[in-house]
């Protein structure tokens, strides 16, 4: 069944400058536990159409188009509405764990925000439930470390918390917007394989937004690539790596750093030496 | 020309919520690392985020107190000479950080941020010199000479790094320590900032200690290339042979974390990765291939 179907989004910002088209008619679909990556490079509309959908575009922005979810159209609905949506059907993982966590509340209450807010829970169920969230996520100790400031966590397992935070009303749908872009190459394939566990465990559907074909390869597959507000070419991931259509496609392909010499061949033909 | 020996930097470190007459404990960011660079060459360092890169790049330019070691450059421990005459020794040594725009004074122009370590590094230098050499290094790293009076916000972050690289440069330093330059922008941005480096390396002749957290980068850029892991040195060698026969478990495990461009073999070695972690947990549900099962 379809999860997710957009269909001539656009996105217009009025500005003192005049008005500016950030998303030109894009559609694409998401089936449910279907996985769909949206790549692109920076300003190529991929995090508005985002914002468009969870309908968190700022008071200048003006979405039109069609999205439905489960057949139910949710475009523009007013905030009352939306908020059925936000979080309990689908989740938003922003993109820098550094600015996404209020650094002036301990990770308990804003994690248990949102159980009180979406769900209604009283503040002590709600931070047990937080605590298992965070286990979920494979932050060890946390039953302590709920308590604790963002500060003084290290960046990947603030990113950790922010996709806790999304999963907490266990959505169907999860968008993950550059969720390992600050990351270090040993945390964001840690982030990776987590994403990877918790879509099974969940049996959720994702749309990851990144600017990175070697993130997608592993994870996706099914993707559109994005430039100029339009989609340039969408297709299987698998398709896509094959022979890829448009010239702004391949340049992306291009940009991801291969290894020279390096462990890719040696691993896809023999299984040893990659266990760690 | 630069030799760094037995480098150790410790901090304090209390104890969240820790009781303040406990004696803190010691947190070793960075301990007995010893290399040398010569004139021309670059090394790279990578490591995961909290090995210690970035406290070393910071020591060797004298901006955390070092506990033990030496830091020679040109022949002199940078360490033993007095505030004012580290600063004239240290000028030949220039950083470019991580975050573009965060490095960046948001209030004040892009003329007056790479002004401004001409005025302060070399103030008998006259105006017209300092304003010829402004314009010139800006033309250089790709940025038009009528951006001077703009302020860092209205650029790019791919611009930053570029305004960040001529800040650097602009003193005609002769080793430039780049501290995951390109780690926050995006691929396509990423590769012209690493051809913009390789390039002025090659014509300025400057040595480049270059910090990444991806092999990949590095091997753009670097001939050597050292691993850190928990402020230790894990191994060091040509980038080349780094990358094809490792030494270490821990760097083979940092080859297995960059993503290989290939959806079929990736997606077997997130599954066998994922299989790892779990048979190392111990519990857990069996493995299961994603490969094998999505149509």
């Amino acid at each position: 069944m379809t999860l997710l179907e957009v269909e001539g989004l656009r996105v217009r910002f009025t500005t003192p400058e005049g008005s500016v088209d950030a998303v030109r008619g894009v559609s694409f679909a998401v089936e449910e536990r279907g996985t769909l990556a949206i790549v692109g490079r920076s300003g190529s509309g991929k995090t508005q159409s985002a914002y468009a959908v969870m309908g968190l575009l700022p008071a200048n922005g003006h979405a039109s188009g069609s999205v439905r979810y489960r057949g139910e159209e949710i475009l523009n609905l007013p905030d009352e509405g939306m908020n059925r949506f936000r979080s309990k059907e689908i989740a938003l993982v922003f993109q820098n764990p550094m600015t996404s966590l209020n650094p002036y509340m301990r990770i308990s209450a804003q994690l248990s925000e949102v159980l009180i807010h979406h769900q209604g829970m009283g503040r002590r169920a709600a931070i047990a439930e937080a605590v298992r969230m965070l286990d979920a996520v494979r932050i060890p100790d946390a039953a302590n470390r709920v308590h604790m400031f963002p500060h003084e966590f290290s960046g990947g397992m603030r990113q950790r918390v922010v996709i806790a935070m999304a999963l907490l009303c266990r959505p169907r749908l999860l968008i993950a917007d550059e969720p390992t872009t600050a990351l270090d190459a040993v945390v964001q394939s840690r982030i990776v394989d987590l994403l990877m566990d918790l879509l099974d465990e969940f049996g959720m559907a994702l749309i990851l937004i990144t600017h990175d074909f070697g993130l997608v390869a592993g994870t996706c597959r099914d993707a559109i690539v994005m430039e100029n507000g339009k989609v340039v070419e969408s297709n299987t991931v698998d398709g896509m790596f094959e022979c890829p259509a448009h010239p702004c496609t391949r340049s992306l392909l291009d940009a991801v750093p291969r290894l020279r010499h390096g462990n890719g061949e040696a691993e896809g033909s023999s299984s040893a030496g990659d266990a760690c | 020309m630069l030799s760094v020996r037995d480098l150790c930097v410790q901090f304090p470190n209390r104890r969240p919520g820790g009781l303040p007459w406990v004696r803190p404990g010691v947190l070793r960011a960075v301990e007995r690392v010893s290399f040398e660079l010569e004139a021309g060459a670059s090394l790279g360092i990578i490591g995961e985020s909290g090995s210690g890169k970035t406290t070393l790049a910071r020591a060797i330019m004298c901006s955390v107190p070092v506990s033990t070691g030496q830091v020679l450059w040109v022949g002199e421990n940078l360490l033993e000479l007095g505030p004012r005459e580290r600063r004239l020794k240290r000028r030949g040594i220039q950083m470019v950080y991580q975050d573009p725009l965060s490095s960046l004074n948001p209030r004040m122009t892009v003329g007056r941020i790479v002004d401004e370590p001409l005025r302060t590094l070399f103030p008998e230098m006259e105006r017209a010199e300092r304003t010829r050499r402004i314009s010139s290094i800006l033309e250089r790293v790709g940025l038009s000479p009528d951006m001077l009076n703009r302020y860092p916000h209205q650029f790019s972050g791919g611009q930053c790094q570029r305004i960040g690289i001529a800040r650097a440069l602009v003193t005609k330093p002769r080793l430039l320590i780049c501290d995951e330059p390109v780690s926050s922008l995006d691929v396509s941005v990423r590769a012209t900032i690493l051809d913009l480096l390789r390039g002025l390396r090659e014509e300025m002749g400057l040595s480049m200690l270059f910090i990444a957290h991806d092999l990949g980068v590095v091997q753009e850029v670097c001939d050597r290339t050292m691993v850190m892991r928990a402020g230790r040195v894990v191994e060091m060698q040509e980038t080349g042979s780094l990358i094809r026969s490792p030494r270490e478990d821990y760097t083979r495990s940092l080859l297995a974390a960059v993503p290989y461009p290939d959806p079929k073999v990736e997606r077997r070695r997130i599954a066998r990765r994922r299989a790892a972690s779990r048979s190392d947990a111990g519990a857990g549900p069996p493995p299961t291939d994603r490969a094998a099962r999505s149509p």
